[in-house]
Formats: structure tokens, sequence, C-alpha cells
């Protein structure tokens, strides 16, 4: 009756001969246009949101055009807005964030998958989860009762002191700049790296491990080359969680950041981030130019976060082997 | 078991739905410097008519005045008064304009923490102008010290820290600065964001506070509660009159008294620098914005009659609370502005 | 035993003991902040903080009554609203679409997730709360909702990927219809995986403030109904925390620790009713 040619082991449609009233009356057309619908209002959502930041930004796109991305002045009462400070303070941060929390993330993942007896991985996979929970609000409090200071009397001259030569560690430690932010960002998303992680790596088949360590591979070996490959796109995944949340962080990171409009080499000096400028000056913005400014700003992040999605796919697609598992970008 | 969960969320659902209101609620939003002080006034307000709800949610002066110009709310209240371009935004909205009525008065104080330096100094605009302009950067510069004969100010830099967030607080300290630097008032401006030439941005009142706390040699500016609410050490400000005052509840309150001589009746008045022999030169109102017509007589007569005993009963709330009292003067011109809500 | 194969097993053993440093390490930032909030904040948690209104500065015995309530119906919407949106939308991906449009709806999910949280707020401000005038939970429950969307959809798809290819076989072998098999197969295979990625999402919504700041606004008082603005934990705690009060910070922090303990509770609850037995064992 039905031939369907499923390739093994990715899910994608069945493409065959059943037909059309045999699959409406299964239920299968309907189920599939309900499932659409809802994927498609995700992607209307999207463009909905894009094209209100795109409506509430017109005064300032029109005044400043392509000079908004290279400007560093950031003047509410002359009337001068420039993004190039923001987005490389996005930029940084978000990329130290991950700097820290991926290794860290994965090992922990790791660890719980392969390594854990159930009952332990289970019990402090339930932890973690909690630190997903913790408000930003707290968390920013809590960079700046305990971050803060441990990075002005230990870390950085510690840091300064070994590794002082690079531009990197340069400059006084005032103990908020854009190293505290990436650290509390780290925090922050960590959870979800380990989280998403774990559960990708407890599905692989068990096939897949002990075929490796049948071939004498070691335990590690096994879990590095065999089975963490094979989940490469759920952490993958998880990674994307990772950064967009360290993207649009707001309320942590504008209370360790520094809030101060600079581009600097180092990771000592103080900086801004898009969404913290956001969140500290939205409130308070009255003006029409100030405010489609800010949400200029808004509407650049996104771009940001576009592009950052783009080179890392890219980069999945370009080093992607065949057989990796569940394939897709 | 999912019969259970269905009941649960039934539950739910209903004990969402079902609660009757009787009580009117009236919706207020805007500076977060009185929050404190209002949250106290429209809870004992709210003792004495037991019908009457007052919500008010601090998001801003900012957001307050684009709340109350939007409808979203009923009233709204700033550290900054509306500006003309505001004003008329509202009149053109809504047909008819909106009143402004000072509530407390705030002060901005200079806070820091050097080494070795326990007392009080004493602060010229001339000096205070520089630090934050950048051009005064070491603790034992002229400016600083020809103020402060006696103390031993080292020869360190100076670490600046401002609001990075739209305030009130940031207001009142540029309005000041830019009344007693011309190089101020051309370079930066008056606002609640503005572009510091030097400085860390601290988040809020307690980022400020905290980024000078932990910081040695740091300089900063908060609001007067918040330094005596927690214990913080502030400097002497220099007034019109050349004499050093430190900023308390008297003489925040007679920087007003000094300026109500000269009041505009839509008390739209900035009161930096006022003249006073005793008149802190770094203080404010606070407003509450209140449209002058009212659709709803019941919310009408609500706002009208808290106001009226904001003006009286109220005051006697605010020293507790570490917020000056309005001056009399200023209080009768208030009662009479009242009638012009309708 | 040669000496390559030494290595090997060194490098083996060093490996997976630092994997189990790495899990120390995030443990430990857990409970390093559990213990910071028991500490500041366990004195401000009593019977009066679930039952009370709050209080004006200088009073005791306020409560976050009505902001625990609030959070709750907040959350409750959300769910209503992101977790359909996710899940059937990641049904969608795994099962039924071509590469191109999944494609596009997982970098839509992934933009949406990486906007800021005030921008949500901004935007769902314009759509459901300007129209009406007024502040309302729907409002806020819609942003976080929206929050919620590209979490769960992402992680769900992966999860629903990660059935192995012999579960589908064989329903389909057995003349299963292909929504029939997603319904009694893959879904209960994938349900672990699906309920962590919802309990992300409802964890991650569940601290957020700032777009709450423009759509629940914030309440003093109980909130009837789901049309009137809301008080909820993130809120209070925002507006206590940057209040120059020692009482009302020592009352954010105990805020913090209600909000975890909620969302500790939620999880069990979840993971111990809804998850029942899996058809798939634990490989």
């Amino acid at each position: 009756m039905a031939t369907t040619t499923t390739t093994v082991p990715s899910a994608g449609p069945v493409v065959g001969s059943r037909s059309f009233l045999s699959r409406l009356r299964e239920g299968d057309e309907i189920a599939r246009l309900i499932t659409f619908l809802f994927a498609a209002s995700v992607v209307l959502v999207t463009l909905l949101l894009v094209f209100e930041l795109w409506q509430g930004s017109v005064l300032a796109r029109h005044k400043f055009g392509l000079n908004f991305f290279f400007t560093r002045v950031w003047d509410p009462i002359f009337d001068q807005f420039g993004a190039l400070p923001f987005i490389y303070g996005t930029v940084l941060t978000s990329a130290v964030a991950l700097a820290i929390a991926v290794p860290l993330g994965i090992g922990a993942a790791i660890f719980l998958a392969e390594l854990a007896p159930q009952k332990i991985s289970d019990t402090l996979q339930f932890f973690i989860d909690l630190l997903a929970a913790v408000p930003s609000v707290i968390y920013g409090l809590l960079g700046v009762f305990i971050v803060i200071p441990l990075m002005r009397q230990y870390i950085q001259p510690a840091l300064k002191s070994t590794l002082g030569f690079l531009p990197l560690f340069q400059g006084p430690a005032y103990g908020v700049g854009f190293l505290t932010a990436g650290i509390v960002l780290a925090i922050m998303v960590i959870p979800y790296i380990i989280s998403v992680s774990r559960e990708v790596l407890l599905s692989v088949p068990r096939d897949q491990r002990e075929a490796a360590l049948a071939l004498g591979a070691t335990r590690w070996e096994s879990t590095w080359k065999v089975v963490v490959p094979f989940a490469r796109n759920g952490i993958m995944g998880s990674i994307f969680l990772a950064l967009a949340r360290a993207l649009g962080e707001t309320m942590a990171v504008t209370m360790v950041i520094g809030n101060t409009p600079t581009i600097s080499a180092s990771l000592f000096s103080p900086g801004y981030s898009i969404a913290a400028v956001i969140a500290n000056e939205f409130t308070e913005a009255t003006g029409d130019l100030y405010l489609q400014a800010l949400i200029e700003l808004g509407l650049v992040l996104f771009l940001l976060t576009f592009i950052l999605n783009g080179l890392a796919r890219l980069m999945i697609v370009a080093t992607s082997q065949k057989g990796g598992g569940m394939g897709h970008a | 078991m999912k019969r259970i969960a269905g009941w649960i969320l039934a539950a739910l659902v209903l004990a969402g739905v079902a609660w009757a209101q009787s009580a009117l609620l009236i919706n207020g939003a805007g500076a977060t410097f009185p929050y404190p002080m209002y949250s106290k006034w429209f809870d004992e307000y709210h003792k004495k008519n037991a019908n009457l709800q007052i919500n008010y949610q601090s998001i801003g002066s900012g957001g307050g005045i684009k709340q109350v110009t939007e409808g979203t709310v009923d009233f709204g209240a700033s550290d900054g008064p509306m500006n003309d371009d505001q004003l008329k935004a509202f009149q053109d909205k809504h047909g008819f304009g909106i009143l402004h009525f000072p509530t407390v008065l705030g002060a901005d104080v200079p806070t820091y923490n050097i080494p070795g330096v326990t007392g009080e100094l004493n602060f010229t605009p001339e000096a205070l102008a520089g630090v934050f302009l950048g051009k005064v950067t070491k603790w034992n510069d002229p400016l600083i010290a020809s103020a402060n004969k006696g103390v031993n100010l080292p020869a360190n830099d100076i670490v600046v820290v401002h609001r990075s967030d739209g305030s009130g607080t940031t207001y009142i300290w540029t309005d000041y600065l830019s009344k007693i630097s011309e190089e101020w008032k051309n370079k930066v401006g008056k606002g609640t964001s503005v572009n510091w030439p030097v400085g860390l941005g601290g988040k809020g009142n307690e980022g400020v506070a905290g980024l000078v706390k932990q910081t040695p040699n740091a300089f900063g500016y908060v609001e007067l509660i918040y330094a005596i609410q927690n214990n913080m050490p502030y400097g002497r400000v220099k007034n019109s009159s050349g004499t050093f005052i430190k900023a308390n509840l008297e003489s925040v309150t007679a920087a007003a008294a000094g300026a109500s001589k000269n009041m505009p009746d839509d008390f739209r008045v900035s009161i930096t620098d006022a003249p006073g022999k005793t008149a802190y030169p770094i203080s404010s109102f606070t407003w509450l914005l209140v449209p002058a017509k009212f659709s709803d007589a019941g919310k009408r007569d609500a706002i009208k009659g808290f106001v009226s005993w904001m003006l009286a009963d109220g005051q006697n709330y605010a020293e507790a609370l570490s917020y000056a009292k309005l001056p009399k003067e200023v209080v009768a011109k208030e009662k009479l502005a009242l009638a012009n809500v309708q | 035993m040669t000496s390559s194969l030494r290595w090997r097993k060194f490098v083996s053993g060093f490996m997976l003991t630092m994997t189990g440093v790495c899990a120390v390490v995030a443990v430990s930032v857990l409970f390093l902040i559990l213990g910071y909030l028991v500490y500041h904040g366990g004195t401000s948690i009593g019977w009066n903080f679930f039952t009370k209104l709050p209080a004006p500065v200088g009073e005791t015995g306020g409560g976050m009554a009505n902001a625990i309530l609030g959070s709750a119906k907040l959350l409750m919407l959300a769910s209503l609203f992101g977790v359909p949106i996710g899940f059937f939308g990641a049904i969608y991906l795994a099962e039924f679409s071509g590469g191109t449009i999944a494609f596009v709806v997982r970098y839509a999910a992934d933009l949406l997730n990486g906007v800021p949280s005030i921008v949500i707020g901004i935007f769902a401000y314009s759509l459901v709360v300007l129209p009406f005038k007024h502040f309302s939970t729907l409002a806020g429950g819609f942003a976080l909702g929206l929050m919620m969307i590209p979490i769960t959809l992402r992680s769900t798809e992966e999860f629903l990927r990660a059935v192995p290819g012999a579960l589908r076989e064989g329903a389909m072998a057995l003349g299963a219809s292909k929504s029939r098999m997603i319904a009694t197969v893959i879904v209960p295979a994938a349900y672990r995986g699906i309920l962590t990625a919802i309990l992300l999402a409802f964890a991650r919504v569940a601290g957020e403030t700032a777009p709450l700041l423009f759509t629940a606004f914030g309440n003093r008082f109980w909130s009837p109904g789901w049309n009137q603005p809301t008080a909820s934990l993130p809120v209070m705690i925002f507006t206590y925390a940057i209040a120059p009060y020692e009482d009302w910070h020592r009352q954010a922090w105990a805020a913090g620790l209600v909000l975890l303990g909620l969302i500790l509770v939620v999880n069990i609850v979840a993971r111990g009713i809804l998850a029942r037995g899996i058809a798939v064992p634990r490989s």
C-alpha cells in the first residue's frame, strides 16, 4: 500500500504515494496544517516585531542613516546618537560569556550524562535548572555585591600581573567592565547549555558508545569522538540559546558593565551594551528623536543577532561531517 | 490525573475571573525618587477611604509623562517638570491641559570615598563642575583643596561616578551644573540622561552608591534620602549666598521657600542654586501631574481629595522618611491651584 | 600496556575528572546564590510574606501575597500562550516540514530569543496596552509567552529529532498514520526532553522584570480578573532593591528566594506528576 522512503535516522517528511484522501482521513493533513500554522505564527510574530521596530525608529533612521553604525557619540541633550560603542560592548560581552560558558557547560553536561549515576545526575540537573530561574535583577545584584569586589580586589590584579602584557588586561581595575559582565552572563547562560546538552547526550543510542568501546577506545575517546559528535546539532542548538540570551540580557549587564559608551581593547574597561542602554534610558526618554534612536538600537541588535546566527550556522555547515547524527542546520 | 489537572486549571481560571471589585482603582505612574513617600501616602489614604485604591508604580519620570499623556494611567509623577513640547503634546491629544503639583522636596548630595579622609569636605560650584567636566582630575587639585584647608587630600586620580539610567536625580544635578557653569551648559547640558564627559555609570542610586563605596577615590552624587538611610558621608556645597551648606531637611525646605517668592503659577520651576542664606543649592521639587479635566467625576474627586490631604496631613509623614516637606508658601499656592482641576 | 595506551588512559581519566570539575563549579554557583539569598532574605520570609499586601516603608508585617498570585497568573497565561506554539511548531519542524521552511522558522525563533526583554515589553505594550488604554495581566502574559516560544520550540524540536528511527519505522510498519505515530510514539519517547524544554522556558520568564513594567505594570493591591494591572515578584524585587531602605532590600532578597522556591515546586510537580514512564529506556 504505502511505499514510504524514510532515511535513517533523520525524520524528514514522508514522501509517498498514499492518496490525498487517505491521508486526510487519517488526520495527517489536518495535523500538518495545524502544526504549520503554529510554526508560521512564530515567523509572523518575529516579522511583526521587526516591523514595529522599523516603524518606531523612522525619525532616527532618516536623520542618521548609515552613520548610526559608525558614530561613537551618544548625546541625548544635543540629539547626537551613534550605535558603535553599544555594538562593540554587546559583541564583546557575549563572546566572553560564551568563551567561559561553552567549555564549562559542555564539560558539565558530559559529566552528568556519561559519568554520573542517574540519581545524582537528575538531582544535580534539578539544581542547575534552578539557575535559569534566578531573576536577572538578582543576578545583577549578586554581580554588584559579590563579583565586582572579587574582580577589583583579586581577579583583575592577578590577571594584570600575570598577563598584563596583553592589551586585553591593561588599564585601571574598577571591578566593573566587560570582563565582569561577561562572567555574570556566563553564569546566566550556562544552565541552558548544560540542560539541553545533557538531554541530547542522554538520547544518543547506547550502541554508539558500545561500538566505540568495543573498538578499543577509552571512555573519554568514546565520549568525545563518538557520542558528542553524534549529539552535535543538539549541543549547537543549546549554544544558540545561550548566545541569544547573552545578546539580549538587560538588567544584570547594566549593573556590572560600568555603563560608559567606550570602545577599548581592554577587558577591564567599563563599557555598554545595546540592551543595557535601552533598559537604562527608555523609561525616562522624552523627545521623539531620543526614543526613536533607542528603538533603532533595538533594530540594530536584531540585525546583529541575525548576522551572528548566520555566521554560526555557516560555521556548522562548513565543519559538519556526514553521519553526524541528527542532520540539520 | 489529567482530570485533576483539568480541575486545578478550571479553578485557577475562575479565581482569576470571578473576583468582584467594588473599590475604585486609580492608577498613577512616574518618578522613582518619591516612590516610598507616595506608597506611604496612598496606603494611609486608603486606610481612611477603604473604597479607594490608588496604585502608583515607579516606572520613571519619563514613563510617567508618557503614560499620562497616552491615557493609560490617571495621573503621573515626575522629578522634572514637563517641558513646553510635552505640555503641548498633552493638550493636543486630550483637548485640555495638565497641571503640576509639587509634593515633596529632594536634593542631590556629593558623596565620595577617599582613602584616609573621613570628615566632611566643602565643594565650591567651580570644583563640582570641574570634576564632572573632567578638568579637575586629582583630589588635591587647588579648586578642591582651597575650600578644605587642613584636610590632607591625596594626589590620587578622581574616579567620577554618575547615573547611567535616565533619572530625576541626574536632572537636578545637571540643572545645577548648567546654572553655575557656562561651560557645562554649552558642552553637556541638562537632562535626565546626558553625554557625560567622564566617569562610570551606576544604575540607580544604589548603583552609584555601591560603586562609590567600593571604589577608592570615587566621587558621585546620590539622592539625600539615600545618603541618610545608608549612612554615607557627603560634603557641603557652597550656595549662592557664599555659605557652605550641608544638605538636610531644613536646608532643602529653605531652598524651596527662597524660590517661592518668584514661583510661577504652574509650579514648573527649578529651585537649584536658590537664593537664601540657609538654602541648599542642589534641591528640587517633585511633582504630581494631574490632568485638568476628568470625565469620571469619581476619579476627579478622589484625586482632588488626595491632593488636599497630601498638602495638609500628608506633609507630616515626610520627615520620618527623610523627605523634606513643602514650605507653607507653596502649600498655600497649591491649595488655590487645586480648584483648576475639573 | 603500551605507553600510548597508558597516555590515552591518563587523558581519559584526566578529561573525565575535568568534566566533573565543571559540573561542580556550575552547581556550586547555584548554592552560593541560594546561600546568599537565604542569608539576606531569610528573615523576611514568614506567614505575612505569603498572605499580606505590601506595606509602606517603616511598617512591619507587610508581604507580597498579591505579587505571588500575580506571578502565578502571569506565568499561567504565558504558558498557555507560549507552550502550544512552541510545541506544535516544533512538531511541524521535526515531522512535517521540508528543509527551507524549517530553516526559516528556526532562524526566526533564534532571532526572537535574542530580543532584549525590554523590547518585547515595548512590543507587547504597543499591541495590547495602547489600543485598550490600560495595563493588564493579559498584556503581561502575552509578553512573557512570546519569550517562552523560542526555547520551547528549539529544544522540543531537538528532542523530537533525537527519537531513533527504529521507533518511527516500527510504528509505520504497524500501519499507524503520521499523526498517530507522532502522538502515540514519538512524543512520549521525547517526553522527558520536551518537559525539560518547557520548564526551562518557564523558569526563564518567571524571573523577567523588564517586559512586565509596560504590560502588567504593577499593583499595590489585589488584581481581580485578567484585565487589571497586577503585581509580580520580579517587579517587586526590582522596585524594592533600588529603594534606599534596608528593610525593603531584605524583602527583595526574600522575594527572590520565594520565586526560586516556587519554580522548584513547579519543577518537582511537573516532573513527578506529569512525566509518566518513558518508552525509551535510558541508554
